[in-house]
């Protein structure tokens, strides 16, 4: 059995936002009290659409900021009580890598370097040793000894991609927070993209929180998943049992708007109207309510938890009744 | 008749001493009331095809082709201001990002009518009412508030319909979409595809859709050009093409696809990446990539000669393999 290495219960996170000179700040609650268990080795998908809070996660997820409200267990280390000494070792065991390569890169730092750069800082070992430990890296992930010297813009997207997991990869974290990491690639590289993240795991029993908008991708990496909507998850179960039967209309919606090459894999089209509604001003009640199909005067009241059902959790006051 | 006719179109750039070509020998024909599909990875000349078409690389490139005729008029020879009146008209093109095709210093409702006066001479009241009939046509909830918005205060999608009422303002009978549903998320790229289609058959237009997403042409083409570095790899009806395709390049970029690998550990895929303006090799262009890759290859161009279905360009076409 895999051990836990990280673990979320309801992790909020809300900002204020200025709405003008002398006008009342409004809160965006970008993420409302999200739970979940990742253990060492396995990877856990988080789907959603723009503004679902996504990324707002990954940001709380890899201690780049603190949650307004919940608990993060890091390691066995619950990071609200956690001296700055520990957060220091922590922040070292979670790593991440983003969607735009080129952004992320410093464009004036050689490639040897900069995956140098968290051994300098967290390591005590000499710049042999580490340059030993940069070329073994860049080998793994598929980079010629050569490009040690080079710069970012000398690179292609898929390389540059390779470039930004290897220094994720440097300090063999427990964790690794991906978010859209092969958005911005051609399907080609992101195959080959995504064939690294599978070898690397298997390596290194590395944990992944992957988080994307394209659930073929999904399908192929997670081993669970989270749907998202509005910051709050919606469906939260292994890849199998969703993928099989989505039980939350927003995740029936989601799967059938996907495309697919072939007739056979499609799914019944399930229309949904209108627009992911504002995070400044959510609607009462489920916050899909305005968008599902099935909703009733019930919806737009109660916001339903998230509780057990066939095999996984689901937030939905009718997931019986329309699954039946 | 067809209503576009391609024949061995070549754009190229940079000087005569170093030119480079970004699309070469391309042939496409479009037919009236006909979806056809452009797909190819970045870099594969889809993009810039279109752009000599439409003639917006004067100065820039250099258009040369056997034949380049709209609706039996040549577009190679035809002067400024008789393009002006087809492009615009009867060819219109919507964008992959409606944030930046917009103009963010006027209203919605302006840049609708700008299209309406210039082409159709519309003033007054009617301008008005064919302009909101027009927000109606592309489905935007509360069309008479929204002509006086501005394009900030649209979401992507609803400023991605407000591009699709602007090209269709003067009816025309062709559509060029250029990865019209790249920068949405899954659910309102759905809609927006549905509008197209819906559109496209209501007026029998011919719709020319441009991307990289194979899954979203394999459900609405009728057929579909696969392009590689420039040139048209391979060519045929849907869903033939997907589901038997003869040119290894095809074959690659579907299986690579993790839809194509469910249940695999790992993604196939294609080594290497497309190669860019210095190392394009002599013979075939996908040779150093190709798996089946033959001496023969290495050395020659293959040209693009049709089959029972479409047409491909390759020396040793897959045909075997489709049998077994």
């Amino acid at each position: 059995m895999s051990h836990t290495v990280m673990q979320a219960r309801d992790l909020t996170r809300h900002y204020e936002v200025s709405q003008g000179f002398l006008k009342p700040k409004a809160m965006v609650k970008a993420l409302n009290g999200v739970s979940f268990e990742l253990k060492a080795g396995k990877t856990l998908a988080v789907v959603g659409e723009s503004g679902c809070g996504k990324s707002t996660l990954a940001r709380q997820l890899t201690l780049i900021e603190a949650p307004t409200a919940g608990s993060l267990v890091l390691e066995g280390v619950d990071i609200a009580k956690a001296s700055k000494a520990e957060l220091k070792a922590l922040r070292s065991k979670v790593q991440m890598v983003f969607q735009n390569p080129y952004a992320s890169l410093n464009p004036r730092q050689k490639i040897g370097d900069q995956l140098g750069e968290p051994l300098l800082i967290n390591t005590n070992l000499s710049a042999k040793e580490r340059e030993e430990k940069v070329r073994a890296m860049m080998k793994r992930v598929g980079l010629r000894p050569e490009h040690y010297y080079r710069y970012p813009h000398m690179f292609s997207g898929g390389q540059r991609q390779r470039i930004a997991i290897a220094r994720a990869m440097m300090l063999q974290p427990q964790i690794v927070v991906a978010d859209e990491p092969t958005s911005a690639l051609d399907v080609s590289i992101q195959a080959q993209v995504l064939n690294l993240f599978m070898d690397l795991q298997d390596e290194f029993n590395t944990a992944y929180v992957f988080i994307s908008h394209n659930l073929a991708v999904v399908e192929h990496v997670a081993d669970d998943l989270m749907v998202m909507y509005l910051g709050r998850a919606v469906e939260v179960g292994t890849k199998e049992v969703i993928y099989d039967k989505p039980l939350h209309p927003y995740t029936q919606a989601l799967l059938s708007a996907t495309p697919s090459i072939h007739e056979e894999d499609r799914r019944v089209k399930i229309k949904i109207q209108g627009e992911l509604p504002s995070p400044l001003n959510p609607p009462t009640g489920c916050a899909f309510h305005k968008r599902c199909p099935y909703a009733s005067a019930q919806c737009s009241q109660d916001v339903p938890q998230l509780r057990t059902l066939l095999g996984r959790e689901v937030a939905c006051h009718h997931a019986e009744t329309i699954n039946a | 008749m067809s209503l576009l006719q391609i024949k061995n179109l070549s754009v190229e750039f940079g000087n005569a001493a170093n030119p480079f070509r970004a699309v070469e020998g391309l042939d496409l024909t479009v037919n009236q009331g006909e979806i056809v599909g452009i797909v190819g990875e970045s870099g594969s000349g889809k993009s810039v095809t279109m752009m000599a078409m439409m003639g917006l690389l004067e100065g820039q490139g250099r258009i040369v082709a056997d034949q380049l005729e709209f609706d039996g008029k040549n577009l190679l020879t035809i002067s400024a201001r008789e393009r002006r009146k087809i492009v615009g008209k009867d060819i219109a093109m919507i964008f992959q990002d409606p944030m930046t095709s917009l103009n963010p210093s006027y209203t919605v409702g302006y840049q609708i009518m700008e299209v309406l006066k210039v082409h159709q001479g519309l003033r007054g009241a009617e301008l008005k009412a064919r302009a909101l009939e027009l927000m109606e046509l592309v489905e935007i909830p509360a069309p008479k508030s929204r002509l006086e918005a501005y394009p900030h205060q649209l979401s992507g999608g609803m400023s991605q319909r407000v591009m699709i009422a602007v090209a269709l303002a003067c009816n025309p009978k062709l559509l060029i979409a250029d990865e019209p549903t790249t920068a949405l998320d899954v659910t309102i790229q759905a809609q927006i595809m549905d509008l197209l289609v819906n559109l496209q058959k209501e007026r029998n237009m011919a719709l020319l859709m441009i991307t990289h997403d194979l899954a979203v042409i394999a459900e609405v083409a009728h057929r579909v050009a696969v392009m590689y570095a420039g040139q048209v790899a391979e060519e045929g009806v849907v869903p033939q093409l997907f589901r038997r395709p003869v040119h290894p390049y095809t074959q690659a970029l579907l299986s690579s696809i993790p839809e194509h690998s469910k249940g695999a550990h790992r993604l196939s895929t294609l080594p290497g990446i497309v190669p860019g303006q210095y190392d394009r090799p002599k013979g075939c262009l996908l040779s150093p990539r190709c798996p089946h890759v033959q001496p023969r290859c290495r050395d020659e161009r293959p040209a693009i000669t049709p089959h029972q279905h479409g047409a491909v360009r390759c020396f040793y076409p897959l045909f075997d393999k489709e049998a077994s």
